[in-house]
């Protein structure tokens, strides 16, 4: 397994190509991934959002991998991947949009929160609920990209639950034919909700997956930032001077639920708990960044209370932006709305005027 | 003109939307060199080049998976499945994923794909290569379901498929590919979606039906002319978005009503008919709507001919219907 930062903070023989305003770029989004994190639960604890994702002990697999892409390349992430938009400039106002399935949200209210979906400033494809059906679509939108003879690709992200998935085999299977500019990362953060490992595969890692499908697999430290950079690199490298696809396995582990709806200490051993909370990836890089001198600890400090500040004007914003208009329920279904649905969407516009429903709007239905 | 078979229309519909626009693409399993298990896709590869007409691996998921990243990234993928009994491991990529894009990115993505397939009994296909599945798909809001019954509707509502911004599921009737002729123009032409068919005017009895079963039914509307009733055919040809209006107005027109299909009769198309009519043309209703359908069973192999709907079955309703 690939590690680069050692337990004193320094990375022999390792460059991670970064200037240091990329590097603290790095340590920044992983410190505001955490907040994001932190402030979701507590909106969600305090009934202010429905539910979020844990993304807590994850953020260098997330943010690491993240910077190993272009803007232009296109991103099919997992719910648990609050880091890749960060990175790569999407506004924490623009996410907590969908946290709160507000008016702005780009998904127009329809999906629940951390189902995220955005065109700028990267592709990052709308997120979905059923696991795995994404990493097939990625190898498709890379063969555009291959016939168009462009050198973008996609990266596929996925958890270890995703590796039993059939869109997992039915990807690297057709990525290996098609020899796809794909990157696939399998996060494997321990439990998929509460199935450990053991109960997921008989395989000796899920790197090894790869194998039989002519994909090269990688095992990497997925709380040392710079290995996970380091893999994912190379991994896109390969996909973009035609080299094909590569299988990467961080392993990191989910500090928290699979969800707030979720209670890990029922399946999660507290020594194990315990074990993870030692290997923290944001104390890791900062011992990096204090070993060679990227930044103080007050500089740090002083990162920690922008991020939470910057989070906190984020949903507020959020929280006052009003409910999607009763027609965003009947829009988008088609390009054209077809008569039955116009008409449906007529009926319960009606209903709600008749029967004075605040949330649906004045006027007629639009459509 | 040409008078040309069913899978021959196909095929020049795929070639023309080919040759019209270059992000289109086929592929789907021995789709390639062979031209598919019925030809649908023949010379396609010699003509187009691998980069355009080719095999995938064994996988309706990864058909259908892929064919939704392509759409999104500015192809136009027509995907083959070689049996509509096989698409089912696609089912999740499109219900869950292709019908749904749009709507839940709020238009950002979307998803401008064909998947074809072969449906339907009448070749001896036994359980597996016999079904008509519409039903499951019709329920699916943000896909289109549609079905051609002559060689001129095969390749103008293909072209019109292959153009259309959303997904089109495109049952083709696999028991008409070769049993049919007629004249197809050449070059581009489309059928538009969501329109129905007068196939016979008429004033006694209106019966509904698509693909395979509108053969049927003109049998019996022949039969029961002899009969002295006079029978009005629709061939419903979009299933989903449906030209409800287009169906009501044929309804009303005779107030007796029979619905053809295949597929089970339980949860099946001709319920939806059913309840559109009871919804909003009771009124000039003469007899209840009655459904010649297959059995609520699974498709036999060797007594085929018994479970699909046939002329004798449509007449008999047709009469039913009439003396009510």
């Amino acid at each position: 397994m690939l590690t680069v930062i050692e337990a004193d903070g320094t990375a022999p023989g390792y460059d991670p190509g970064l200037s240091k305003a990329e590097l603290v770029h790095v340590y920044r989004t992983m410190l505001l991934t955490r907040a994001f994190d932190d402030t979701c639960i507590k909106l969600q604890r305090s009934g202010q959002i429905g539910f979020s994702i844990p993304n807590r002990g994850i953020e260098a697999t997330s943010v690491g991998s993240a910077s190993a892409f272009r803007k232009d390349d296109w991103f099919f992430p997992s719910y648990r991947d609050f880091g890749i938009p960060l990175y790569h400039g999407v506004e924490p106002v623009d996410m907590m949009h969908n946290m709160y399935g507000n008016a702005l949200d780009t998904s127009k209210g329809r999906q629940m929160p951390v189902h995220f979906s955005f065109t700028e400033p990267i592709r990052l494809v709308s997120i979905s609920s059923p696991i795995g059906t994404h990493i097939i679509q990625a190898v498709g939108a890379a063969y555009a990209f291959q016939q168009r003879g462009e050198d973008r690709i996609c990266m596929a992200s996925f958890g270890d639950g995703g590796t039993s998935s059939l869109g997992f085999h039915s990807a690297l299977n057709f990525a290996g034919v098609w020899k796809s500019p794909v990157v696939f990362l399998c996060q494997n953060n321990g439990y998929a909700i509460s199935c450990p490992s053991s109960k997921q595969t008989a395989s000796e890692s899920y790197a090894i997956k790869g194998e039989a499908y002519g994909v090269p697999g990688v095992k990497v430290d997925g709380n040392d930032v710079f290995a996970v950079r380091q893999a994912m690199t190379e991994a896109a490298e390969r996909a973009r001077s035609g080299g094909g696809p590569t299988l990467v396995e961080c392993v990191t582990f989910r500090m928290g639920g699979h969800s707030t709806a979720d209670d890990p200490s029922k399946y999660v051993p507290a020594e194990e708990m315990e074990a993870w909370a030692k290997r923290d990836p944001i104390e890791i890089l900062e011992r990096a960044l204090l070993k060679s001198k990227v930044l103080t600890k007050k500089k740090m400090e002083a990162l920690k209370e922008e991020v939470a500040s910057e989070v906190q004007a984020a949903s507020k914003v959020a929280a006052s932006t009003p409910a999607p208009a009763l027609e965003q329920v009947f829009t988008d279904v088609y390009e054209e709305i077809p008569t039955h649905i116009r008409r449906q969407g007529a009926q319960a516009f009606d209903l709600a005027k008749r029967k004075g429903d605040a949330s649906a709007g004045d006027g007629e239905f639009p459509l | 003109m040409a008078n040309i078979t069913l899978i021959k229309a196909v095929n020049e519909g795929l070639r023309t939307a080919m040759q019209s626009d270059p992000t289109v693409l086929c592929f789907g399993e021995d789709v390639g060199p062979k031209g598919g298990v019925f030809l649908a896709t023949e010379n396609l590869t010699s003509e187009f080049g691998e980069e355009r007409c080719f095999d995938t691996p064994l996988s309706e998921d990864g058909i259908v998976g892929s064919a939704i990243g392509m759409a999104m990234n500015g192809l136009r993928p027509v995907a083959e499945i070689q049996f509509q009994d096989f698409i089912f491991p696609a089912f999740d990529q499109i219900v869950s994923e292709a019908a749904k894009m749009r709507y839940r990115s709020g238009g950002q993505y979307t998803v401008p794909m064909v998947i074809r397939t072969p449906y339907g009994g009448g070749i001896r296909g036994g359980l597996y290569h016999s079904q008509s599945g519409e039903a499951y798909f019709c329920h699916t809001p943000g896909l289109k379901v549609v079905i051609p019954s002559t060689p001129y509707d095969a390749k103008g509502l293909l072209i019109a498929s292959i153009q259309d911004p959303d997904p089109v599921l495109f049952l083709e009737p696999k028991a008409l590919y070769r049993a049919v002729k007629g004249e197809v123009p050449g070059g581009e032409y489309t059928v538009p979606l969501s329109t129905t068919r007068t196939v016979r005017e008429g004033q006694d009895v209106t019966v509904f039906c698509y693909g395979a079963m509108v053969p049927v039914a003109e049998k019996a509307a022949a039969q029961a002319a002899e009969k002295g009733i006079d029978v009005h055919i629709v061939d419903l040809r979009t299933l989903l978005p449906l030209d409800e209006d287009g169906v009501l107005e044929a309804a009303k027109r005779t107030g007796r009503v029979v619905v053809v299909h295949e597929a089970p009769r339980f949860c099946g198309y001709g319920s939806e008919i059913s309840a559109l009519i009871a919804e909003n043309a009771i009124e000039y209703m003469e007899a209840p709507v009655k459904r010649v359908t297959g059995f609520d069973t699974p498709f036999p192999n060797t007594l085929e001919h018994h479970y699909m709907p046939d002329d004798r079955r449509v007449l008999d309703a047709i009469e039913e219907v009439h003396q009510f």
